[in-house]
């Protein structure tokens, strides 16, 4: 009884988180330009349409473009924070911890707000690098977590005794903390990059005029009405995020960097 | 290696590209943001140095009021829900096999990573009258014809709950999975049906983390700043929405920097809280 009120618990937050999605996709398959579930008749067509089309397919090369960059200064910046904060005694560098945590620990239009005002300032506002920046602090927080966690998880002594054999701390640091938290490394970058790949505001109140994202290409089609494009696209962007978190799931230990104790060996 | 507090100058190296990045592009923009609220407006959507509080002082009206109502009660709904769906969803899952546990994490994960944008396109197709839920009732004979169930209020509660209850039980997770087993074990030896167990050992242990966790999800639902506006009705606007609102349509930067500093404040003002139920839980423990 306990077991079938489990299943049936699962199974209706299941259905809750799928729903949309599901009728999204049905949608997605529609022949004609109609928003219809069940689908009448089926086409990949509008899957097509993202690349066929121009602006929906600069859209995407926009974003994907954005999301690279974007995860890649996210990690820059915090790979040397999270190193320095190991490696050294220094507590009140734990400041710049927090402020990497802040922009994502507060409601986001605050942040879109403080860059939107920051870059009209500097006279910057609207260039496409800006977007980049703005995106890399955005979500500096999600490899500085991982990257925290994969420092913390290195057992001191192999780099200690890395150490009394002479070994230089750049050495040590290629040859054995870098290995280590590789997987920390990608993991981290993987987040920021799905979560740039979907942002809206601060992509929006920073470059929002002069260049379009997918989201904000998405949300300005839905003022004009219904296209089956929206839909398509949105099936990708799940496809993309679920492949890449499996990924990560895949080769490295996706429930430890979520709170876990690390997997028991068998 | 053991940590050592550090000697030379040079050992400062690794710290300044971070420290100048999130000083330059996140403390200077929160500082300007602040400078603004106090600027003085002019009119064309252009402002000038200056320090004036009738930004401020315009939160002295009903309809502030109101939207700020509005706000707070959505959030608190919002929060409610997800924990109250959360917890013992999060219970159960953390008792699954690891593997199980991965392939919900990754669907959670995927719908957490959704788009504003998308989640309201998603569900304003689930709640039309052509493509809609209640096709599906029509269908089954429980309704005469489909009708569109947004906009409205339960709509943007549905979505926005959809939203944060991943994050929930992301949130929840962590406390959850280290949970002593042999505490329900005792309870269930002792004669506790599972139901009893869970509400008479579980949830109490878990006071301070249910807690913190209603705060951190208040706070993330303080930041929904599109579903009111795409699933809702102008009387559905939130704080975050009038923000973007009279920063981009408006353009009265001051006017939302003001806001953007009030919700600031709103915010760092709950983060304490939860740092607060947070050290309880840890002295309790």
């Amino acid at each position: 009884m306990s077991l079938f009120l489990r299943r049936f618990y699962f199974v209706l937050v299941g259905l809750f988180l799928s729903a949309p999605l599901i009728v999204v996709a049905g949608v997605s398959v529609n022949a004609r330009q109609t928003l219809a579930f069940p689908p009448q008749g089926f086409s990949l067509a509008w899957y097509v349409e993202i690349f066929a089309d121009t602006g929906w397919r600069n859209a995407l090369f926009a974003s994907l473009t954005l999301a690279t960059l974007s995860a890649a200064l996210a990690v820059a910046i915090a790979l040397p924070l999270s190193w320095f904060l190991w490696r050294r005694i220094a507590p009140w560098a734990n400041i710049f911890q927090l402020l990497g945590i802040a922009p994502f620990t507060l409601p986001p239009v605050i942040t879109a707000l403080g860059l939107l005002t920051f870059w009209a300032t500097t006279g910057f506002y609207g260039q496409p690098w800006t977007a980049v920046i703005s995106h890399a602090i955005f979500f500096v927080t999600l490899p500085l977590v991982t990257l925290s966690l994969g420092f913390s998880a290195i057992d001191r002594s192999l780099v200690e005794a890395a150490a009394t054999m002479g070994a230089a701390d750049r050495t040590i640091f290629r040859t054995v903390v870098l290995p280590l938290i590789t997987p920390y490394l990608v993991s981290g970058y993987a987040f920021a990059f799905v979560l740039s790949l979907n942002e809206y505001i601060v992509a929006y109140m920073t470059v929002g005029f002069t260049m379009e994202t997918l989201p904000i290409k998405i949300f300005n089609a839905l003022r004009y009405g219904y296209t089956p494009t929206m839909a398509s696209v949105t099936v990708l962007f799940v496809v993309l995020a679920a492949v890449i978190y499996s990924l990560i799931a895949r080769y490295g230990d996706l429930l430890k960097l979520l709170g876990a104790n690390s997997e028991e060996k068998p | 290696m053991r940590r050592e507090a550090p000697q030379k100058l040079t050992d400062y190296a690794p710290l300044a590209f971070p420290a100048i990045m999130l000083t330059v592009f996140f403390v200077i923009p929160f500082g300007t943001m602040i400078a603004v609220s106090f600027f003085q407006r002019q009119q064309g959507g252009f402002y000038t140095p200056a320090f004036v509080l009738s930004n401020y002082e315009r939160f002295a009206s009903l309809f502030f009021a109101n939207v700020l109502g509005f706000s707070l009660t959505l959030a608190v709904l919002v929060a409610i829900c997800c924990v109250a769906i959360g917890v013992p969803f999060t219970y159960l899952l953390t008792r699954m096999s690891r593997r199980a546990q991965i392939v919900w994490m990754v669907a959670l994960l995927s719908v957490l990573s959704l788009s504003e944008v998308i989640i309201g396109f998603a569900w304003s197709t689930l709640f039309s009258r052509t493509a809609g839920i209640t096709n599906l009732l029509v269908a089954l004979g429980l309704m005469q014809k489909a009708v569109a169930l947004s906009p409205g209020f339960p709509a943007v509660l549905t979505a926005m709950v959809y939203q944060a209850l991943p994050y929930t039980i992301l949130v929840l997770y962590p406390a959850l999975v280290r949970l002593d087993p042999t505490l329900t074990e005792a309870a269930r030896t002792l004669g506790a049906s599972p139901l009893r167990a869970f509400f008479t050992v579980v949830v109490p242990a878990l006071r301070a983390t249910i807690l913190a966790t209603l705060i951190m999800v208040f706070i993330f639902a303080l930041g929904s700043y599109l579903l009111p506006q795409i699933l809702g009705r102008p009387q559905h606007w939130t704080l975050s929405v009038l923000i973007t609102d009279q920063a981009i349509y408006q353009s009265n930067m001051p006017f939302a920097a003001a806001m953007a500093v009030f919700l600031v404040l709103v915010t760092l003002a709950l983060v304490t809280l939860t740092l607060f139920a947070g050290r309880k839980r840890e002295a309790a423990a």
